[in-house]
């Protein structure tokens, strides 16, 4: 199995503030908004570097998010910061409305997506976000693995025109994929060759999909491993290219197992190649407080709930 | 500046333009595009200062975003004989395949428009981010924007309304349609909402008061006046006291037009108290 090595555990939205930082520097048409969380979403150097391009809101995110919109009439590429539960549902007919049904080029950045956020607990662990954003139409939305993955997604996002979703944490995670890799937005990439069995991955379920398996080669099983950090537009074809050679898949994500990446792939299969498909993802529930690694554990969110998927999936083949 | 009958030949062309617009497909908003006939025909042909044709941006040119976009039948008018786009459309007015939907929208490429509306209370927040895209582009011009009085129940006017005077957005002037109407009934019925020139004075704003609403003259002081006010420091409310379905003796000062189209027999009474001017779309 091909080796990843972790480059040392950062936080995904570092990723996002220091490629929103370098947009800062190479895109004079960037400009930033924050409803009153710029550390949590690292957003302090883009700011520091250029203040007349950044907007604190306040708390008010509807209202950032009908900025966002207003922005763009004047040819600004506004991203917007906060979390992905105030980032999502609790202003979803302004982004219906203002952004995605108008087609504005608005790039909403979500931090402290899904139980990783911790010990807050439930009120701002979102696990519907991805369903949300998905559903609207025109929308991109992506899901970044991690720091170097996370930083290259905020540089292509901003070449892309029309609205897009980023999606992003608060843990420290392993940072493993190539600091030069380029992020091709709708493009999927592949972690690892194997013949038995599909593991498509997204998020920080990415790292936990590369030990489940190194611990399957272990037992025998050979595993596929696919990073899909978009959502959507979703690359179908490498799903099916996959499943077509292996014959069953698990899909791993922080998300409600109802509106996830799971649900968009086995849609896809469907009509294409119905597969034996598992679901690493949380089945239909709320978070609670704990530490980010308890909860993993508590609603199956981990490189062992992926192992006991594939075994699952490889009985229905 | 166009004559004054020039202007008040338009707005009876106008008011016609909607009536026939809304009974053609017995559908749409007639009361709240009546009361604001005036103050759209005002703003686009006295008060703004436009380029030739459109595109998106709207860089060094005036901008203008009608927040409750039920009334689109008065934009729809005002835009088409202003030439953005050929009269004969308004023909299509909520029908399929049209670019005039039920609420205005950029979806189907309309000129003119620049933002969806119909979903109450965004429209403010846009044009804040409007203004503020002027304020980076050095470029002089003014947003303007439309609301209903009812709109204002919704709170995210009040993030924005903060938001303008907090940080001292002055390139804004937003109107308030003050005709005390909403769907279900007289405003101070349905949800009482206070002073608001108080209101808006307290969050900080600059108001005009236009006390005769459907005069074409007194939107044209009071619209001069705010934007006289405009670059001080602070954002220009103007409370556009307007009388629901103005032009049409039986629409009038009720809420009961709000929604709902005329029949045959009223359209022509209706269409009798404004006879054509400019000629029918």
């Amino acid at each position: 199995m091909k080796k990843y090595i972790d480059q040392g555990k950062n936080d995904t939205r570092s990723g996002f503030g220091a490629g929103l930082a370098e947009l800062g520097r190479t895109n004079p048409n960037v400009v930033a908004l924050c409803a009153d969380l710029v550390g949590s979403l690292k957003m302090e150097k883009f700011i520091e570097e250029n203040p007349e391009r950044f907007f604190q809101i306040g708390i008010a995110e509807a209202n950032m998010m009908g900025i966002a919109a207003g922005l763009t009439i004047g040819g600004k590429i506004p991203f917007t910061g906060t979390f992905a539960n105030f980032s999502t549902g609790r202003v979803y007919d302004q982004i219906r409305q203002s952004i995605a049904y108008s087609d504005k080029n608005v790039k909403i950045c979500a931090s402290h997506a899904g139980v990783t956020l911790g010990e807050d607990g439930a009120t701002h662990q979102i696990l519907e976000d991805l369903g949300l954003m998905k559903m609207l139409p025109g929308m991109t939305v992506i899901n970044t693995c991690d720091y170097n993955q996370t930083k290259a997604a905020t540089i292509a996002i901003a070449e892309h025109h029309g609205p897009v979703y980023l999606r992003f944490g608060r843990p420290k995670v392993a940072n493993f994929t190539p600091v030069d890799q380029k992020f091709e937005i709708g493009k999927a990439v592949m972690l690892n060759e194997g013949t038995d069995v599909t593991i498509v991955a997204t998020g920080h379920l990415v790292w936990e999909a590369l030990i489940a398996a190194e611990n399957l080669e272990k037992q025998g099983i050979s595993a596929e491993v696919i990073n899909i950090h978009t959502i959507k537009p979703l690359d179908g074809e490498a799903v099916l290219k996959s499943v077509k050679k292996t014959g069953c898949i698990v899909t791993a994500e922080e998300h409600n197992y109802l509106g996830g990446l799971g649900e968009s792939i086995s849609g896809y299969l469907a009509t294409t190649h119905p597969t034996p498909q598992e679901f690493v993802a949380t089945q239909d529930t709320f978070g609670e407080s704990g530490t980010p690694e308890q909860l993993m554990d508590k609603y199956g969110l981990n490189n062992k709930a992926i192992v006991n998927a594939v075994v699952k999936v490889l009985k229905r083949k | 500046m166009p004559k004054l009958q020039e202007l008040q030949d338009l707005t009876v062309q106008v008011r016609r333009d909607i009536l026939r617009m809304v009974h053609k497909v017995n559908s749409g908003h007639p009361g709240g595009s009546l009361g604001c006939t005036e103050f759209i025909v005002a703003l686009y042909n006295e008060i703004m200062e436009l380029k030739d044709g459109f595109d998106m941006d709207g860089k060094d040119e005036d901008l203008f975003f009608l927040s409750n976009g039920h009334i689109s039948p008065v934009f729809y008018s005002v835009l088409a004989r202003k030439g953005y786009f050929p009269v004969e459309e308004l023909n299509t007015f909520r029908l399929i395949d049209s670019r005039l939907q039920g609420h205005p929208t950029t979806h189907e490429g309309l000129p003119g428009v620049r933002i969806a509306s119909g979903s109450l209370g965004q429209g403010m927040s846009v044009a804040l981010g409007a203004a503020q895209a002027k304020k980076l582009n050095k470029d002089s011009k003014i947003v303007y924007t439309l609301h209903g009085d009812g709109e204002l129940q919704e709170g995210q006017n009040w993030e924005a309304i903060m938001y303008a005077a907090g940080k001292k957005v002055d390139n804004l002037i937003a109107t308030i349609d003050y005709n005390g109407q909403q769907i279900d009934g007289a405003t101070k019925d349905v949800l009482p909402m206070g002073d608001l020139k108080k209101k808006f004075e307290a969050f900080g704003w600059d108001v005009v008061d236009i006390k005769e609403g459907n005069d074409l003259e007194a939107i044209i002081k009071g619209m001069k006046e705010a934007k006289s006010k405009t670059g001080k420091g602070k954002p220009v409310c103007v409370l556009l006291h307007t009388v629901m379905g103005h032009g049409v003796d039986f629409m009038m000062y009720t809420h009961a037009w709000h929604g709902k189209a005329p029949n045959d027999e009223q359209l022509a009474t209706a269409l009798g108290q404004n006879p054509e001017t400019l000629g029918d779309y």
